[in-house]
């Protein structure tokens, strides 16, 4: 695998509200700035009104920061950081469908994946699917390991990622016709605000 | 308990928002709210125009005279679509406008109902933000937030969407009292410390800085900010052409409008900068040229309220995100006194020389010029009029010609370029400021695109004087293929129409102009008449508007203004 354009990869991470047509803003908004971006990844958090999106983009730090600093002017956009200056774990997960024909393949595969973190997940006479999870990095090499016994299919997820440490990335953000609601009981006595 | 329908509920928000006037055009799904505008007729005139691109730019036009949000509103589809080119041009010129649009009820959406279009898809990246209003109960908050964003921080237009049935719905009305708490909407205001301190240093070290003025500082209302950083400093100012009236033109640090077609003097000035100081302003391809050769001796310092704009075009030695009228107040305090006799007197140098060659000096009997139409329409209007133009030859030489002392005194579509704002938005801003005299300044060509309007005006009894000046050419155009396509007028004359006898079947009183000595007493009549008129300017049809940096060249590199003879 091409190691030099996986070092230039920078992350962004971005706290979203979770409302229709966010995503459609943020993608109108890579595709009217031309950013070019490698993967997004986008999915709940522990607060049911927030999301969060992990953008990889193949580019130096001045790049990244221009996407930071475009995507936070999206009103529903919370919070947005760069990652790559901190310390931070990611990872990707891929599922991908390889031959299984005879006793050779089936060995060569077993063997593969003992070496690294996959599982083979489903077994039929003719194809399994192996699921991976790990770093980009790691997931390239295994693709790159079981290429030569044939991939049939494959997905991946895209890399998830998060900093290391107390430095956490969060909000309190409470939904506003939620708030507001409570306030319009508490205003006629119905209620109280929390 | 105040149970309304959501049709109810969009009037109350514009009047809890100080919103007087609306410009817009009914329909299908749009009825429920225009049937709720009887009640509140009183309080809340609705402007009926021809065409709803009128009534975007009418709404731009007011927001740009006053500061203030401006309003239009639209049925579904085609009504919708019709705020589009409205909704661009104030996007890219920062103009507070919030647009209301009918949508096909809810169950409908998703359907290709009749008059039914995506309008949140549509002008997702043509504003600031957008709503569908899905529910009723979200209403009155989503009108809150919507003046909001539209209004503060970097300005926008906002629109929100709102479904038929939505409109019918009833709810409690509850205009949230409190101050609107976006999780994600943050302007930035004012500025660290050490960015105070590293921008001092930078104009403590600088031998030869300059201000380049721009629409921020009158959004911000910094003009006072920006007039004492410039006396205090003695640095020179070049102006953006939507920065005019950050200071007033006549002031002895001004040196005119940079870019394009901008004074020489203040072109050369830029190019031999140790430092620019960038107020509101975002380095636009046609105030830089060629950005591999602009203002490379300089440092920058750059002060915009949008944090996206720092380091976009031009790289920022000291970037500062934040509210101008805020950081200046910061700054000024410890701004020392500077003198920059040397720096003035060369930039005065080269003004010399270019006023030298103005057009006004010449003789040219027989023949009418646009500078000399703007000209002495800034001499009879005293200079203090609003003029709102079109875009095109006769923008840029209003730009040239009539010096603006006052801020938000030349409206005009900077960024997008937009044919047929100028009318439109000149009916509009008399709605927002009534007790000024209002010239639109129009080309032939980009009146025509807007010119049912007249109507408007008529209905309106609205007192706005129109120039139109016609060179029977799509002047700006034809000066492209004249320079740079070998004279070949591909689509660029116009055979026009008698605008005099158009004027006339609006019931429009008129004037037809051909010679410098009927100048004044045309604009004389106009501005004697309370309502709406029209002078229709024949001028010479091959004029030229120079200086001119040509697209995508050094910005020292213009061509100038030829000399008497020359020509």
């Amino acid at each position: 695998m091409d190691e030099a354009k996986t070092e230039n990869k920078m992350t962004v991470v971005a706290l979203v509200e979770n409302e229709p047509g966010v995503l459609n803003r943020i993608a109108s908004l890579f595709r009217r700035r031309a950013f070019n971006i490698d993967s997004l990844t986008v999915g709940r958090t522990h607060r049911p009104h927030i999301s969060r999106m992990t953008i990889r983009v193949v580019a130096g730090p001045e790049y990244a920061r221009k996407i930071a600093t475009n995507l936070q002017k999206l009103v529903n956009v919370i919070d947005v950081r760069v990652l790559d200056n901190e310390p931070h774990v990611e990872r990707d997960l891929a599922l991908i469908k390889v031959r299984n024909d005879d006793a050779d393949s089936r060995n060569t595969i077993t063997e593969i994946c003992d070496r690294y973190p996959a599982r083979i997940i489903d077994v039929g006479p003719h194809v399994a699917i192996i699921e991976m999870v790990g770093t980009e990095t790691i997931i390239e090499e295994f693709i790159e390991e079981v290429r030569p016994t044939g991939i049939v299919e494959m997905i991946r997820t895209g890399v998830v990622s998060m900093g290391r440490g107390t430095r956490i990335h969060d909000t309190k953000f409470i939904n506003r016709r939620a708030l507001l609601e409570a306030a319009a009981k508490a205003r006629t006595g119905n209620g109280r605000i929390d | 308990m105040m149970i309304l329908k959501g049709s109810e509920i969009i009037m109350e928000c514009l009047l809890k928002e100080g919103v007087h006037v609306m410009f817009g055009y009914p329909g299908g799904a749009i009825l429920p709210t225009y049937d709720a505008m009887a009640k509140y007729e009183d309080r809340l005139h609705h402007v009926l125009v021809r065409h709803e691109q009128g009534a975007s730019h009418m709404a731009d036009g007011y927001a740009r005279a006053t500061g203030e949000v401006g309003v239009c509103i639209a049925t579904s589809g085609p009504g919708a679509t019709n705020l589009v080119t409205g909704l661009a041009t104030a996007m890219m010129d920062s103009s507070p406008v919030l647009a209301i649009t009918g949508q096909v009820p809810i169950p409908a959406i998703g359907s290709d109902a009749f008059q039914e279009t995506d309008v949140t898809g549509v002008t997702l990246p043509i504003t600031k933000h957008n709503y569908l209003v899905t529910d009723v109960r979200d209403l009155a908050y989503t009108m809150k937030e919507a003046f909001h964003i539209a209004r503060t921080g970097r300005p926008g237009p906002v629109l929100v969407d709102v479904p038929k049935d939505v409109q019918n719905a009833e709810t409690e009305f509850v205009y949230p009292d409190s101050e609107i708490v976006l999780p994600g909407y943050h302007p930035p205001s004012s500025a660290e410390e050490h960015e105070i301190e590293a921008a001092l240093q930078l104009i403590a070290d600088s031998k030869r800085p300059i201000i380049l003025a721009g629409h921020g500082i009158l959004m911000s209302g910094a003009m006072s900010e920006v007039r004492e950083l410039s006396e205090r400093a003695q640095i020179p100012v070049s102006l953006t052409l939507l920065g005019k009236g950050a200071m007033p033109e006549d002031h002895p640090l001004v040196i005119g409008m940079m870019g394009m077609h901008g004074e020489a003097c203040s072109n050369l000035a830029i190019q031999e900068a140790d430092l620019l100081i960038a107020l509101g302003m975002r380095f636009d391809d046609r105030v830089t040229g060629n950005l591999k050769t602009y203002a490379l001796n300089a440092r920058k310092i750059h002060i915009d309220i949008d944090r996206s704009e720092i380091n976009k075009n031009v790289r920022a030695d000291v970037g500062i995100a934040g509210d101008l009228k805020t950081v200046l107040t910061q700054l000024l305090p410890k701004l020392p006194r500077h003198s920059h006799l040397d720096w003035i007197g060369r930039i005065r140098d080269w003004q010399e020389d270019s006023s030298e060659r103005d057009i006004l000096n010449y003789e040219t009997p027989g023949i009418l010029l646009t500078a000399q139409v703007i000209n002495d329409i800034w001499r009879l209007t005293g200079g203090d009029a609003i003029t709102v133009t079109d875009v095109g030859q006769h923008q840029m030489l209003e730009a040239q010609y009539y010096p603006h002392q006052r801020p938000s005194t030349l409206l005009t579509s900077g960024g997008l370029g937009t044919m047929g704002f100028g009318f439109p938005a000149a009916i509009g801003a008399k709605f927002g400021k009534p007790n000024e005299e209002i010239w639109a300044i129009v080309g032939d060509g980009g009146f025509q695109m807007t010119l049912c309007e007249m109507a408007t005006a008529v209905q309106e009894n609205i007192n706005v004087n129109i120039a139109i000046i016609n060179n029977n050419f799509l002047g700006m155009v034809r000066q492209w293929q004249e320079l740079f396509f070998e004279k070949r007028y591909q689509a660029t004359p116009m055979v026009n129409p008698d605008f005099c006898k158009l004027a006339d079947a609006y019931g429009i009183p008129n004037r037809l102009v051909t010679q410098r000595d009927q100048i004044e007493d045309a604009v004389n009549f106009a501005r004697g008449i309370d309502g709406p008129t029209l002078i229709e300017f024949v001028v010479e049809k091959e004029e030229m508007v120079y200086p001119m940096v040509p697209a995508g060249a050094d910005l020292h590199d213009m061509k100038r203004r030829p000399k008497p003879g020359e020509a």
